[in-house]
Parts: C-alpha cells; structure tokens; sequence
C-alpha cells in the first residue's frame, strides 16, 4: 500500500509538466490559435532551461529561461500564422522540427552534466495529513505552483470578464470585434502566455521531473503531441486538462510497474502505449460527430437517442469555432 | 511592371535563403563554431568524394518518394504526417516478405519484387488506418497519423527485440542482414543501386504526369483548394481524398522497401531515418511543383550527408542540418507571407 | 447626440458601395434608411459604426470630428449598432455574454450592475432569463437581449441593421414599442430597412439609397408610391421575353419541407414546367437559399417529395441530382463555385465529365477558346479564376454548366454585375430555356424577377406564396408582398 502511496506521489509530480503545458495549449486554443510547434517547444525549452541554471546555479532562472523562450516563440507563431496569415499548421510543424534539432544542436556543452535541481519543500502540516498529505503536499514548489495555475486558469478563463473575451475571440471574432475588442491583440497575448506555459514545462522536466539534459536520449519527443490531444480530450478546460494529464501518466506508471512484471515484452513496446491510447481516446470523443454515426443515431427508437446524444455531448466538447481561422476585418 | 514583379518575387526568395543562412550562422555562434567552417565542412562532407556524392543519392532516393507522395497528399489539402509510420510499415512488410520467402527457393527478382509488393501494402494500409480514422472516427490525420507512427516504431521494434530477434543477441543494430543476393544490385563500390535511383526519376516522373496531364490530379486539386466548388463540378470530395491518402501510402511503402532491399538489407529500429518529416517540409518548400522537389531534395539530402561531417571535423551536433532545413523553409514561408502582405498593401489603393 | 456624415465614400476593389454620402441626423429622432440590397446601406452603418473604415470623408459628433478606425471607438463615443445577424455568442450563457465588452470604451461596469440591466428590460418590456443560454433563443429574442445590452452600456445613438429579418409579428410589435419609447428618451434610433411598411410606421424621418448614393429624403407622413420610385427608381427597361414555358412537367415538388436553425418553410407545392423560368423573390434570408440548395440535393428537406420523371429523389445526394440533370450555381461565386489558384482551362476540364484519364490538350485548349468567345469572358486560358472580375466570374461559371441539363438552379445570377453584363447572362439563359432546360433563381432586384420570370415565388418569414404569373405582377404589388402585405389570409 505504501509502495502504491509513493507511486502516486510520483504521478502527481510527473503529471505536472504535462498539466502546465495543457493549460498553456488551452489558453492558445481558446484564443483560436493551435501551436503545434509544442512537441519541439517542450525539447528546446528543457533544454535551454537546464543550460541556464547549469550556467548561474540558480534553478528559478532556469524556469524563467524556459518561459521566456516559450512565450517568444509564441510571439514568431502569431506573427506568422496572424498577421502574416501563414497556414497554422505547417508553421506550428516546421516550428516544432527546428525547435528539436535547436536543442539536440546546442544542448551538446550540457549533455549529461549533474546540474542544479529544483528540491522538494513539504509543506508544514498539510503533509501530517494522511495519505493527502503523502501525495500532494510533500512536493516541490513546482507541483504547487501547478496547484495555483490550475485554479487560477480554470477561474481566469470561466469565472472573470478577461476569460469571457477570450472565449469569445476564439468563438466568434467578429462578435468579439463588434464589441470592440482588439481580436488579433488578444491572440497575439494568449498564444505567448500559452506558449510561455509550455515553455516552463520543458524546465520543469530537465530541472526537476527527469532532471538533467541528455540529448536525443532525454525520452522528451513525443510528449508534446500528447499535450495537443490532451488538450481536445480536456474539452479546453484546464481541470478536464489536468485529470487527463494525471491519467496519461498514471497509465505511463502502469505501463512501467507492468514492465517488472513482464519481463518478456520489450520497454520499447510500453513506451509507446500512451499513443494507441491516444488515437482511442480522440476516436472516443470525436466519433459521434461523424456522418455514419449521426445517420445511425436517427434510426435508433427515441427514448434511447436522448440518452445517448447526452453521452456524445458529455464527451465531445467542441473546439473553440474560430480554431485555426485567420481573423480578417471587412 | 511584370518584370519587376518577377525581379521582387526572386528578391524575396532568396532572402528567404539569406535569412535562413543569417540565422544558422547565429546559432552557429552561440554554439561558438566558425560558421564559414561549418559550411565548408558540410560542403566539403558532399563533394569530396564519389562516395559521399553517391551518398547525398542514396539520401536523395528516399526523400523523393516521400515527397512525391506528400505532394499529392497535400494537394488534396491533407497533411498526411503519419507518412513515417507508412514508410516503417512499408519497410516491416518488406521484411516480413523476404523472411517468408527467402528460403523458398524462388528466385531473387521474385523475392525482391514481392519484397516491393509487401511494402507497398504495408504503406497503404497504414495510410487508409489514417484516412478511416478521418472520415470514419472524427480523428484529424494529424493526431491519427501521429499516433500511428508511435505505434509503427514500437512494431518494429518488437519484431526486432521479439519474433525476428538476431540469432544470438537481439540489439538495435536490427535483425540479421538478408542473404546478398535478395539485396538491390548497386554500382559497383557504392552504396547506390541503379533501381532504386531509377524507381525515384519514374516516381518523379508519375507523379508530374498524374498532377499536370491528368483528370485525377486535378480533381484533387480542386478538392484541395475548394471542396464546395469540387461538390458543385460533381466531384466527391471524401473519394478523392482518400484516394490521395491510398497513393501517398504507395509511395511511402516504396520508401520503406527501398530502404530495406536496398540500404541497411535488414529492418532497423529507424527504418524511416526521418524521411517522412523530412519530406513534409520539403513539399511545403515546393509548394505542390514536384518538380522543384528535385533540387530541393538533392539541396536537403546533401545537408543530411554534409551535417555528418560535422561531429567528426568540429565536435558539433550533425543535428545542424536539421536546423538549417527547417529554417529555410520556415523563413521561406515568412518571406512568402511578408511578400503577400506589401502586395496586398500595393494593390488596395489601385482600385480607387 | 448630432451626427453629421459629410461626404462619405467607401470602395469594395471596384465597386463604389457608398457614393459621396451626406447626411445630418439629430437626437429623439427615428430615421429610416430605405434601398434595395446592395444599395449601401449597411456600408454606410458600419462605417458609423466603425466596424469598417471609410476611405474618405468625415464624420462630426457633435460637431466634433471624429475618427472612428474600430467599433471600440464608435462605443466609446456611444454609438452602438444591432446586427442582421446579432453580433453575440451563442455557446454562452445571457449572463456571460452580457459581459463581453472592451473596456477601451470606455464602459465602467461592475458585474454586479444587474439591477440596472433588469430595469432597462423591464421598461422595454423584455424578459430574459440571465442564466439561459444565448443559442436557444429565437433570432427576435437575440436582438431584444442586443438592444438591452448596448442600452445597459450607456449607448446614445443605436443603429438598427434590418431588425425585423427572421422575427415573428409579435417580437416586432415589442421591438417597435421599445424604439418608439427610446426615441422619446432623446436616443437617436437609425432604423435600415427595406421594407416601406415598417419605416412608414416607426420613423419620423426617412433617406433612400440607391447604388451607393443618397438620392432623397422625406419626412412623414410619407408616401408609400413615392419612396417605392425612389427606392427602385425608372431606369433602363429591358424588354420583356415571351413566355417560354411547355406543358412538359419538369419537376414537380410536394409537400416539400425544408428546417435551418433560422427558417421552416412547409409544405411547398407546385409543378415546374420544361424551358419554364422561376423567380425567387423575397428578402434576402427569408429561405430562398435554403429552398434552392434543397432542390439541388445539398440540403436535405425534413419532408416531402421531390419527384423527377414520377421517380422521388428527395434524401439522394447532390451527385445523384446532377446525374439527373440539376445543377446549382451559388452566388458566392469564389467561395462556392471556382476553385481560386485554377485557370480557366482547368475549370473546364473539371466540368467536362467524360470518363477521361489524361487531359486532352488540344480538346480542351479548344474548348476552353470557343467557351471564352462564346461566353465572352475577358480572361485568357491561363488566367486564374480569382483574378477574373465579378461579371466575368459570373460568366465563366454559367459557361461551366453542363449542356443540356433539365434544371438550373441560380443563386442571385446577376448579383454585383452591371446593368450590360445581367442583360447578356439573361440572354443566354433563356436561349438554354428554349432547348427546355428550366430555371429557378433568386433575386433582389424587382426589374430583374418580373422581367424574366414567367412565374414567381415569394418568400416572407418562412411562407412561401403560390407560384404568381409575372404578366399579373407590377413592381410595386411585388414590392408590397415582399414587405409582408397583400398576403392572402
């Protein structure tokens, strides 16, 4: 039982960078704009964080570094894709591969050196608590931090006037415009605040979360991918972001604890089962959307249809309807 | 007036390039290396020999039959990502061939030839799983294809840790390496077969004729740029694009097989080298001329080979050339938006 | 609040929308601004508006001129427009979407300021559940919560975008009492309509557009003849073709229903005849896209039939409809209907169905030259369909059409075109009327329906009339219909 309490106080702990960076595609998506430079974004940046704090010894600036560089290169997205109006998705692609060969090239000097780390601060009574207190509250200051974010983005984007102009940019921007709200403005703001977010992720697992910078080695491509489809899954709420994110590294913990069990298959193969898994889940939730299931529905007798209409609507939440499109004023 | 505008157009593309060099250069810097010594160690890593140049060939092989397939994805408006997981299939399939036959008996051209069949039909299924998950699961072929190239890796890699485990030790060096005879023949002295150089000109070839004298093509087309127009012209927009899914798949399958028969003559853990990726930024960089994908191809291809000079020669990372491709087209994309931009601002007052 | 636009011009590529407009208007006052669609009415509210920007001219706020370069400048200065479409959020919730502002205009609102929001609709005699959902409401109900909103935000001059589109008789009673009682607040009220009707009764004061130019103004009590002249104005007549219709049935449709999120049009009865022309009249949203796209297959109808040859095709797909011979044309020519980034030739290779591998160069260099002269497109083989103007894009896409085909289905076929350019596509048209093909098109312009339709629809708020012989049509009876009079009980 103890084992299993520690376990879980490692997925909550590995959880958090994929939390952080979900919330930041989320703000970014809210707004109608997809960064899917994210993959090479989260290398890059945990890389150039650890460089940092390698470099001065402090671990903050290290985070600092990694936003940073996230944020700006939110900033090249929004100038290419709004007001360049370069198609979303080949920028946010060729921006993820140069972000990744950025940081295998320049992270050479810094290849499997020990560097400083962030350490863990339990948190005065609250981590008396029992079984709670083992799991959330005898953490490090990151995970937190993640705490506050995740109540701070869920209240900032559903409960404040700030969150309901951005929901309404990403939704109907020529409303938004009506009202007079500056749509691009916004969007330039949420896909550097959004891209800063994932940014901190990458720090966040070179710093902390798998603590130092091996290159290719450093098993971070792919997770980036796995932010962007948590990220539909999470219906662009930061809580149903962050219980996927918690889910995606429960089953990576499972995956693993399966492993020592069976010795016969290859890690490789486990690795990789978070992406089956993903496609499942996309599947999953987007499945009622099509025309072959829609069709079928019809035939089905009424008093199921209601019941089940409701299940796809639980599941589906749709993206933000303004996802992706340019905003051009007449 | 159109002299100039063609004088402005070329300006813009080459400062694309400019820039693209500008900012390697930089990055060059911050990794404090001369740039000048990388760049001529990158070229002297393609031209200094016959074998790096027929090297930089063998690269160039691979990433025309991803490309020409991309293209025809693209025109039809779909970013086939999954093209890696397609070639890794194609190369699994492959294998999977010649290990069932290469004790038949037959002889080798047959082998080869179903060794080529395989990975075409590898390929295909991996890119209709892609297009079934588009139109049948609501899934974008992003996140499809995505996930169907970590799950194609992890195929691969069980075959070759599990059921086609080396005699002896199972290692990332792949499964044992096929007969001689089941290889591609090669020039003499070089890595380079004369098939699989011819397969990528024909490819070429096929794909210029399917998108230039063809109806097919240029239906996709006009799915691609406007599927309510194509709806009206009585095109279905759904056939067409899985269609193009279908093709794409061909060529990524061939990749696969080439790259089995007659590169690394076993499956390797990395079968697809990056090809894939690859050859999506060099069909952004194109822009639907498959043409243009044959110096473009031969320029990213010559990167791949030259980039390995530079850990031997300056201790630097060979991933350099990947920056160097993915900033080229990046700044090419910007400088075509900029480009766009100033003629738009030129063309408003015009009309008054 | 005086508002004075002086001179006022605003260009779309080559189309000049607003013309050198001058126009005063004064506080506690509802002025009507009258015109056909296109006439530039809208144009001219938004540039008041600050939704889109004028290219020349001025405007004076109380004598003050001032630049309005957005819509947060326009609220700042408490200008707040009513869109066709309500310029809202449907997913939200009326609370939220209440919220929504910019606080560059210089709104100061604590959220909390919910007593006076209910005030506001309370004397308007509105009532909105604040925790509903902005999507379920009717259109009516949408434009009521908007009306609240902008007055809730402290707007003085409210401009109004043809309100009465989509909403029943009852909400327009409210609506209009509302407006009359906000006039007399000393509000300046802007009411664009093209229905006489509804400015004869709200509106103190009445201007008409008309292609882009102000072209009168009158007080009330007004005449109803005399704004339809000014309003339609006696221009060029185009004279009148015979009656083309045969006995042949082409198409007959029964009890064809059609549901969108905005409009329910039922039970549609009537029988098409071979070479037989249909108008479409109507105020544009009031279905006639949504009843052209359903006999084209592309929508399908919630009920019905629509029988061909006795054979019901009702709930087939669209490609199964153009295999019978019925093709639509949309009047958003490059978005619907030309692929932008292809040429001519390439257009007409897509459109020439033949089972064909390999493009036939010579075939169909050829045909695309005889196409070009016969249709008189000024473009060449190679030119892209998008750098094509409207009139020749219009042209180019009639010339794609299949020949012979039974039934062509025209969104607004002469839309944007010149007075030349309509008259030589009707032309055409008709010719291919005389080898029995049938035609069904929506128009706007009243010269147009009655002029080449021999038998005519009209729609009005989801009713659709019995087909109307056009020889028993004046302009002005159509007009009327059109604006919901004269409608049979």
């Amino acid at each position: 039982m103890n084992e299993f309490i520690t376990g879980m106080a490692g997925v909550v702990a590995a959880a958090t960078p994929v939390a952080v960076a979900v919330i930041g595609e989320t703000f970014s998506e809210r707004s109608g704009v997809i960064n899917l430079s994210a993959n090479g974004l989260i290398v890059l940046t945990a890389m150039v964080g650890f460089a940092t704090a390698y470099t001065t010894g402090v671990v903050w600036l290290g985070l600092l570094a990694g936003f940073l560089t996230g944020a700006a290169a939110g900033l090249l997205i929004s100038f290419s894709s709004i007001s360049l109006k370069q198609s979303q998705v080949a920028v946010g692609f060729i921006l993820s591969m140069l972000f990744r060969d950025l940081a295998y090239f320049l992270g050479t000097p810094f290849m499997v050196v020990p560097g400083p780390t962030v350490q863990s601060l339990p948190i005065p009574v609250l981590k008396d608590i029992p079984v709670i207190g083992q799991l959330f509250f005898q953490q490090n200051i990151l995970v937190y931090f993640c705490y506050i974010l995740i109540t701070f983005s869920y209240y900032w984007i559903f409960h404040t006037r700030q969150g309901l102009i951005l929901r309404g940019v990403g939704e109907q921007p020529t409303s938004a415009y009506s009202r007079g709200i500056d749509v691009n403005r916004q969007r330039y703001i949420y896909t550097a605040l959004g891209a800063g977010l994932i940014g901190l992720a990458g720090p966040m697992y070179s710093l902390c979360v798998k603590a130092g910078w091996n290159g290719t080695m450093t098993g971070l491509d792919g997770i980036g991918w796995i932010v962007l489809s948590i990220t539909i899954f999470g219906g662009w709420n930061p809580l149903r972001g962050t219980f996927g994110s918690v889910l995606f590294v429960f089953l990576q913990w499972l995956g693993l604890v399966l492993q020592s069990r069976w010795a016969s298959v290859p890690s490789q193969v486990l690795q990789v089962a978070p992406f089956p898994l993903m496609i499942l889940t996309l599947l999953f939730v987007n499945v009622g959307d099509t025309e072959w299931v829609t069709k079928m529905l019809a035939m089905l007798p009424r008093s199921v249809r209601g019941a089940v209409y409701r299940l796809i609507r639980f599941l589906r939440k749709p993206p933000p309807a303004s996802l992706g499109v340019p905003f051009e004023r007449e | 007036m159109n002299k100039n505008r063609g004088l402005i157009d070329f300006l813009f593309r080459i400062s694309g390039i400019a820039a693209a060099l500008l900012f390697t250069s930089l990055v060059l810097l911050v990794a404090r290396a001369n740039p000048l010594e990388a760049f001529a160690n990158i070229f002297m890593g393609v031209v200094s020999t016959p074998i790096k140049i027929a090297d930089t060939i063998v690269a160039w092989v691979p990433l025309i039959l991803t490309t020409c397939g991309l293209v025809i994805a693209f025109t039809a408006g779909l970013m086939n990502i999954g093209i890696e997981g397609q070639i890794m299939l194609g190369a699994i399939m492959t294998t999977g061939a010649l290990r069932l036959l290469q004790d038949s008996g037959l002889p080798p051209a047959v082998i080869i030839l179903a060794g080529f069949l395989a990975g075409v039909a590898g390929g295909v299924i991996w890119a209709l799983l892609v297009g079934a998950l588009k139109f049948y699961g609501g899934v974008s072929e992003i996140f499809a294809g995505l996930g169907l190239n970590f799950i194609a890796t992890a195929l691969s890699l069980w075959l070759i840790f599990g059921p086609w485990k080396r005699a002896g030790v199972a290692s990332m060096s792949g499964t044992a390496p096929f007969d001689a005879a089941l290889w591609l023949p090669m020039f003499q002295g070089f890595r380079l077969s004369p098939w699989s150089l011819s397969l990528a000109i024909i490819s070429i070839v096929v794909v210029f004729i399917l998108m230039k004298f063809t109806v097919v093509g240029l239906r996709l087309k006009a799915v691609g740029k406007n599927t309510r127009a194509a709806i009206q012209m009585g095109i279905s927009p759904s056939k067409y694009m899985l269609l193009s899914f279908i093709l794409c798949g061909v060529f990524a399958g061939l990749t696969g097989a080439v790259q089995v028969l007659g590169v690394y003559h076993r499956l390797i853990p990395s079968i697809s080298s990056g090809y894939g990726f690859l050859g999506l930024l060099v069909a952004m960089l194109v822009d639907y001329q498959i043409i243009w994908a044959v110096p473009v191809a031969l320029l990213f291809a010559a990167l791949n080979i030259g980039g390995i000079q530079l850990p031997i020669m300056m201790k630097l990372d060979s991933t350099l050339s990947g920056v160097m491709q993915s900033s080229l087209v990046f700044f090419f994309l910007i400088m075509g938006g900029v480009r766009k931009k100033l003629q738009r601002k030129e063309e408003k007052p015009s009309n008054e | 609040m005086l508002i004075e636009l002086i001179e006022i011009h605003k260009f779309f590529g080559s189309v000049h929308a607003n013309n050198g407009i001058t126009l005063t208007i004064e506080p506690g006052q509802i002025l009507g601004v009258l015109g056909e669609n296109g006439a530039g009415k809208s144009t001219l509210m938004k540039v008041l508006s600050g939704l889109i920007c004028k290219d020349s001219g001025k405007i004076l706020i109380n004598h003050l001129e001032q630049e309005l370069n957005s819509p947060s400048d326009a609220l700042r200065l408490g200008i707040g427009m009513l869109h066709q479409d309500p310029h809202d959020f449907p997913s939200m919730t009326i609370r939220e979407d209440l919220q929504i502002w910019d606080s560059r205009t210089g709104v100061k609102k604590s959220a909390s300021d919910w007593q006076q929001l209910i005030a506001i609709q309370k004397d308007l005699g509105f009532h909105f559940d604040l925790n509903g959902t902005v999507g379920e409401l009717t259109v009516g109900e949408r434009q009521q919560l908007e009306l609240v909103r902008l007055l809730w935000l402290g707007v003085e001059v409210l401009i109004l975008d043809e309100p009465t589109t989509g909403i029943s008789a009852a909400q327009q009673e409210v609506l209009f009492a509302a407006l009359k009682k906000l006039a007399g607040q000393d509000k300046t009220i802007i009411f664009v309509s093209h229905k006489l009707e509804e400015v004869k009764e709200l509106c103190s004061r009445a201007v008409v557009l008309r292609k882009g130019c102000l072209i009168g103004e009158r007080q009330a009590p007004f005449n109803e003849n005399d704004l339809v002249e000014l309003m339609f104005g006696r221009q060029i007549t185009r004279t009148r073709t015979s009656q083309s219709g045969t006995q042949d049935i082409c198409m007959s449709v029964r009890n064809l229903s059609i549901e969108d999120f905005r409009i329910r049009i039922e039970n549609v009865n009537f029988d098409l005849y071979a070479g037989e022309v249909i108008g479409l009249a109507g105020m544009e949203g009031s279905g006639q896209r949504q009843f052209l796209q359903t006999l084209a297959g592309l929508k399908q109808a919630t009920g019905g039939r629509i029988e061909i040859d006795r054979e019901d095709i009702n709930g087939k797909n669209c490609f199964e409809f153009q295999k019978r011979g019925i093709f639509y044309v949309p009047s958003a020519r490059m978005e619907e209907g030309l692929v932008p980034g292809m040429t001519l030739e390439e257009h007409y290779i897509l459109s020439d169905c033949e089972k064909r591998m390999f493009i036939n160069g010579k075939n169909s260099r050829m045909i695309t030259e005889t196409r070009i002269e016969r249709f008189n497109i000024k473009g060449r083989a190679a030119t892209n369909s998008e750098e094509l103007s409207g009139g020749n894009q219009q042209r180019l896409l009639l010339s794609l059409l299949k020949d012979p085909a039974r039934l062509l289905l025209l969104e607004n076929p002469t839309r944007g075109l010149d007075i030349e350019s309509a008259n030589w596509i009707w032309s055409i048209l008709r010719e291919r009327c005389q080898a029995a093909t049938s035609i069904i098109f929506s128009s706007a312009d009243l010269d147009e329906l009655t002029f080449y339709a021999d038998r005519i629809l009209v729609f009005f708020a989801g009713r659709i009339s019995e087909p109307l012989p056009s020889s028993g049509l004046t302009e002005e009876k159509l007009g009327r219909m059109i604006g919901g009079k004269d409608w049979p009980k």
